[in-house]
This record gives structure tokens, C-alpha cells and sequence, in this order.
């Protein structure tokens, strides 16, 4: 188990290496006048000549690339024009908009994504796990039939497409619930859960018909094998079958896409954030691609891969954890 | 081949062959009311998106002629008429503010959609069976390097990658096409792990070992031997992948960083949709309400081929049986 542990985390470092290698070859080197994306379209030569002195860009592109990764291993000094601005430990660069440092950026985001996911992430399993549960359980019959097509619907629908649904019913129709929006937990814990309820509900929504589809195929799977017959003949009921058996099956499986998707959501929840106005990672994100902030998009599609990598290692360790049949290797 | 042999060791004429590998899967689907169902509305999407010019000279429209006479300027912008403007000339009526005729713009979106989901689909897949069939026959080197690339590939969540890259490439080159190249350049891991996967279980079977040992090449055993035993399951990741793409290229444009106005696609007049539901909700639900339609249809003939062309799940169907039964009384 430890073996496997340090050599998937050392596969997971170099992963990561090579992200920064391929994202720092993407942006840096291949949009031609990074000077000129930092300075702006209105900026004079002069200008352009400061900022490339600024960030360097006349060093050769392995200096250039070894400061990138020195500043996130050891951190480095950037030169503000008027002072030197040191940038600690994990450092992603400045952002050429704001002159804030990246790092800071996203940590102030993440709390504000982490409130989206994790409110998400407990509706879908819910969701998903129950109808699962129930199409096994009620298999052959109306039930399962109409869960099955909910379950099809849910996966074809864009979360985009449900949340303005969502939106115009019960924020504009009805008006039953306010507009969404996103106030910290510490400030007020009501305010919070009612601000993100629609964007947990659309996001479970969608998200749940995976896991209704994984849940239920995984206890069909079970309900076929023959220990389960034995219990039958014993003369357990149906619903202890389901319950206590069946169940089990689905486990490991589920936990392990869990993990993933909770790895991906920190990245991924681009649309909902959007969408719905709340200002996590994913809608810094797609703002600093609308202005060519290169350091925060490459800063936050690196924080969002060491996520997924992350996510990837846990679901591997959790499903052997969970399903003891499967051995690490 | 196993079946043709059974036929020809027979040595009798009237036996009748079983039915070739296309044919079965015709079969098996269309006995699929689901999918068949699903068929049929892609099927007319397909010719709507085709007959995009045909259709909107029909209707004497054009997708980017202003109609301001056509909107209420004092009201905003709001469309003159019953459920934003229907009228005979404007068959969906017109869009808010500009008073573009939507039927044709909805007409032109979908030739965008589903084009560049295609196009991104096709690029994958290629893209994946060269990557996978270059891991699996290669070198143990290759197989290595290119599963760590895959490995960084799975690594990349695609809306986010594709974002950036959307960031840095001039606004001069054709939008449609980059969004195609970028969705389906950064989503190859899956098919290329698919196909690595089973084209070295496939590299141990017999027939292949024979075509090996007869002195053929690797890409002719790739192409002649590996190949056809990899069309099931590449063709329902495809089939798949293909209505995923539409989403992720609807989201894009939903973002602002996809098609640009004034191409249309549905995605993006979801985005100026956004604010007019209350005046003019047919703009909202015309592009909703299709991209659901199209990508549930999709979904659905998705599932339809992988039932098609899993034997397992196929003979739940009892499609095929019959000229089974022919050729081994044929052979008895």
C-alpha cells in the first residue's frame, strides 16, 4: 500500500511537471508578443520596451521557464516598476491586469467554488445514489422505466439550460427564492445556503444521472450473482437484499467517481459559476481569458490539473479501500 | 469469419450466409423503438442543417437582414406581435432588438452545432486510435511515453483548457473551425486508452499472431487485422461523444468565447437570450428546447449502437437468430 502510494504520487508530480512544461510552452512562447498582451492593446513601444524589461522576456526561454518553476517551488521577486514585490512559495506570477499575485487570487476564490461544490456534491450523490437504488429495486417495472428516461433527460440537458430554466421559475415567475448569489459562510450562514441553493440544485441535477446510471447498473450486477440467490433461498427479504447486499456492490464504484468528479468540479464548475454570478475560480476564469490575463489562466488551469491528478490518485487508494478484491499494483 | 467457414466446409449452395456485420447492426437498432425513434429525429436535423440555405430561401429570410421595423424601440426592443412576432413571413417570429428572423438564425445554428461537433468527434476519434494503436504496437518506449501524455491529456479538464486556449489564438481565424480543432485536439484520451486497451488483448489472440508470423507488417496488421475488431467499441464512444461535443461547444459559445455573433449557434443565442425571457420567452426556449431535443436524441441513438453492437446486450433483442439457425443446420 505504501509502494503504491509513493510511486502514485511520483507519477502525480510528474504529471504535473510536464502540465507546466506543455501550459508555460502554450501561453508564453506561442502568442508571439506576450509584452504587449501584459501592456495592453493601447500601449506605446516605449512602453512594451518597460514591460518586456519587466518580465524578463529578452532572457532566453529556459531562464525564462526556470524562474516560472522556481517561483512555484521556491517562490521569486518581481519588479513592480517602482519596487521589488516578493511572491512566497507557491507562486503562479502576477496578473498583468491587477498586479495581484495569482496565488492570492485563487485562494480567495476557492473558498467561494469549495461552497458551490460541496453543496453540489452532497445533492447529486443523494440524488443519484437514491434513483439508483430505486431502478434497482423496482427493475422491470414503471418505475424504473420512467427513472431510467429522468435519468437520460438529465444527462442530455446542459447545466446552462436547467439553471436559466431554474432561474427564470422561481427567481422571476414565482419569485420564491432570491437571486442567486454567494455570501460567505462565516458571514451568514442562511443567507449562504439560500444564495447557492439553485446553483446546487442544478448542478445535482445534472451530475445525479451518472450516478443513478453507475448505482444502478452496479446492483443489477450484484442482484445477479449467485451468493445473492443463496440469501434469497434462505429466505431474505427484498428489501434487506437491496438494502444490505445489492448495495455494497455499488460502493466502491461510486466512491471512486466521486472522487473524480470532485476533483474536476474545482475546475469545472466554469458554467454554473458564470451563469449564476458566483465569483469562484471558474468565473475568474473565464473573465482572465476574456482580457489575455496569462498568468491567472495558466496559474488556475495548473491549480485545476493538480486537482484532477489529485482526484485521480484518491480514487484509485478509495476504491481499494472500499473494494478489498482489488489489489494495487 | 468463423460463420463463413461454416458455410463453405458445408459445401452446400442453398445455405443462406448470415447476415454481414453491417446488416446485423442495422437490424438490431432499428428493433430498438428508442432508438429508432432517435434516429429519425436526428435524421431530420441532419437534413435541416444540410438544407440551411434551402430552407431560409423557402422562407424568404436571412439569417443576418435587420428588421428594426419589426421591433417595439419604445419598448426596448421587444418584438412586435403574438409570441415574439410569428408571423406568416417570420415563422418563429424575430429576435429582440435587431429583429433577425429567428427561424433562420435557429436554421443556421444548427448547421454550427452539429458541424462542429461532428468535426471535433472525427478529429478525436482519429486522433485517439492513432495515439492508442501507436501505444499498444510500438515499443515498450512508446507505449510509455504516449501513456504519459494520455495520463496528462485525462489530466486536462477540457471546458478549462479549452477556455484558455481560446484566449490566445487571433480573433482572424475562422471560429468555428478552432473551436472544432481545440474540442476535439484535447479530448482524444479516452478513445486512445480504449483502443490501447484493446488492441493489446486483441495483439495476443491467435489471428493475430498468424497474420504476424506470416511476415506482415505492424500498420497492415493494424489495419486489416486490429481495426475491424475495434470498430464496436470505437464507434459507441463516438457515438457518445458526438452529442457531448454539442454541449461543449453550446457551452463555450454560452461563455462568450465560442462562435462569435454574428454566426449563430445555439449556445450563443442563449447567451443574448438570457436577459429577454420575460419579454420574449420563445427566444429563450427555441435554442433550449432544441439543443435538449437534439442531444437527448443523440444520447439516445448513442446507447441504441452500443446495444447494437454489444452481443451480450444484443441478444436480449432476438434480432439475427434466424440466419444463425440457417448456417448450423447448413452445417449439420
Amino acid at each position: 500500500m505504501t509502494g503504491f502510494l509513493v510511486r502514485r504520487l511520483g507519477g502525480a508530480v510528474l504529471v504535473l511537471f510536464a502540465l507546466t512544461a506543455i501550459l508555460y510552452g502554450i501561453f508564453y512562447v506561442a502568442p508571439g508578443d506576450v509584452a504587449q498582451i501584459a501592456c495592453g492593446p493601447r500601449c506605446s513601444p516605449a512602453q512594451v520596451a518597460q514591460v518586456t524589461e519587466q518580465l524578463r522576456l529578452n532572457d532566453p526561454l529556459y531562464v525564462q521557464y526556470g524562474h516560472f518553476l522556481q517561483g512555484i517551488v521556491a517562490g521569486r521577486d518581481f519588479s513592480t516598476g517602482t519596487g521589488v514585490e516578493h511572491c512566497s512559495a507557491p507562486c503562479l506570477g502576477v496578473s498583468y491586469q491587477s498586479d495581484q499575485q495569482v496565488t492570492q487570487l485563487i485562494l480567495a476564490k476557492l473558498p467561494v467554488t469549495g461552497s458551490l461544490v460541496i453543496g453540489a456534491f452532497a445533492g447529486w450523490l443523494l440524488l443519484g445514489v437514491g434513483t439508483g437504488v430505486l431502478s434497482a429495486w423496482r427493475r422491470g417495472r414503471l418505475t424504473e422505466r420512467v427513472l431510467t428516461w429522468l435519468t437520460l433527460a438529465g444527462a442530455a440537458t446542459p447545466v446552462f439550460v436547467i439553471g436559466l430554466l431554474l432561474i427564470i421559475v422561481f427567481c422571476s415567475t414565482l419569485q420564491w427564492l432570491p437571486a442567486p448569489s454567494y455570501v460567505p459562510f462565516a458571514e451568514d450562514p442562511e443567507q449562504w445556503a439560500w444564495g447557492l441553493l439553485l446553483p446546487w440544485v442544478s448542478l445535482a441535477l445534472i451530475e445525479s444521472a451518472k450516478y443513478a446510471r453507475l448505482t444502478r447498473s452496479a446492483m443489477l450486477e450484484t442482484l445477479a450473482e449467485d451468493h445473492v440467490r443463496t440469501f434469497r433461498a434462505y429466505g431474505v427479504g427484498e428489501r434487506a437484499i437491496i438494502g444490505r447486499h445489492a448495495l455494497r456492490g455499488a460502493v466502491a464504484p461510486v466512491i471512486a467517481l466521486s472522487a473524480l468528479d470532485f476533483g474536476t468540479m474545482f475546475g469545472g464548475a466554469v458554467l454554473t459559476e458564470s451563469l449564476f454570478g458566483i465569483p469562484g475560480i471558474g468565473r475568474e476564469l473565464v473573465h482572465a481569458v476574456k482580457v489575455v490575463d496569462l498568468p491567472v489562466v495558466v496559474g488556475m488551469v495548473l491549480v485545476t490539473g493538480f486537482f484532477v491528478v489529485l482526484a485521480n490518485a484518491l480514487a484509485d487508494v478509495l476504491y481499494a479501500l472500499a473494494d478489498r478484491r482489488v489489489v494495487l499494483s | 469469419m468463423s460463420e463463413a467457414l461454416l458455410v463453405k466446409e458445408a459445401g452446400a449452395a442453398p445455405v443462406v450466409a448470415p447476415a454481414s456485420g453491417a446488416r446485423l447492426f442495422w437490424r438490431r437498432l432499428r428493433a430498438q423503438r428508442a432508438a429508432s425513434a432517435a434516429a429519425l429525429v436526428v435524421l431530420l436535423l441532419v437534413l435541416v442543417a444540410l438544407a440551411a440555405p434551402l430552407l431560409t430561401a423557402l422562407a424568404g429570410q436571412d439569417p443576418n437582414a435587420y428588421h428594426p421595423d419589426l421591433v417595439d424601440s419604445a419598448a426596448g426592443g421587444v418584438p412586435i406581435g403574438p409570441f415574439g412576432g410569428i408571423s406568416a413571413d417570420h415563422w418563429l417570429g424575430v429576435e429582440p432588438q435587431t429583429g433577425r428572423d429567428l427561424f433562420a438564425r435557429i436554421v443556421y445554428g444548427a448547421r454550427v452545432s452539429l458541424g462542429v461537433a461532428l468535426v471535433a468527434t472525427v478529429l478525436q476519434i482519429t486522433l485517439g486510435l492513432i495515439i492508442g494503436l501507436a501505444a499498444a504496437l510500438g515499443s515498450r518506449w512508446v507505449d510509455q511515453l504516449l501513456s504519459r501524455i494520455t495520463d496528462i491529456n485525462v489530466a486536462l479538464p477540457i471546458m478549462v483548457i479549452a477556455l484558455a486556449l481560446l484566449a490566445i489564438v487571433p480573433e482572424t481565424f475562422p471560429r468555428p473551425v478552432l473551436i472544432a480543432l481545440v474540442i476535439g485536439g484535447i479530448n482524444w484520451a479516452g478513445t486512445s486508452k480504449i483502443v490501447r486497451a484493446q488492441a493489446l488483448t486483441l495483439k495476443s489472440l491467435d489471428f493475430v499472431s498468424a497474420a504476424r508470423l506470416s511476415g506482415r507488417g505492424k500498420w497492415s496488421i493494424a489495419r486489416r487485422e486490429l481495426l475491424p475488431s475495434l470498430a464496436a467499441p470505437v464507434i459507441t464512444y463516438a457515438a457518445l461523444a458526438f452529442p457531448s461535443n454539442i454541449i461543449v461547444e453550446a457551452a463555450l459559445s454560452f461563455l462568450g468565447v465560442g462562435i462569435k455573433p454574428p454566426t449563430p449557434s445555439w449556445g450563443q443565442m442563449l447567451t443574448e437570450a438570457d436577459t429577454w425571457y420575460q419579454a420574449a420567452p420563445t427566444y429563450l426556449l427555441l435554442p433550449a428546447g432544441l439543443l435538449f431535443v437534439t442531444v437527448l436524441a443523440l444520447t439516445v441513438l448513442g446507447e441504441g449502437v452500443r446495444t447494437a453492437l454489444d452481443p451480450r446486450a444484443a441478444s436480449r433483442l432476438r434480432v439475427g437468430t434466424k440466419s444463425a439457425k440457417h448456417t448450423e443446420g447448413g452445417a449439420a
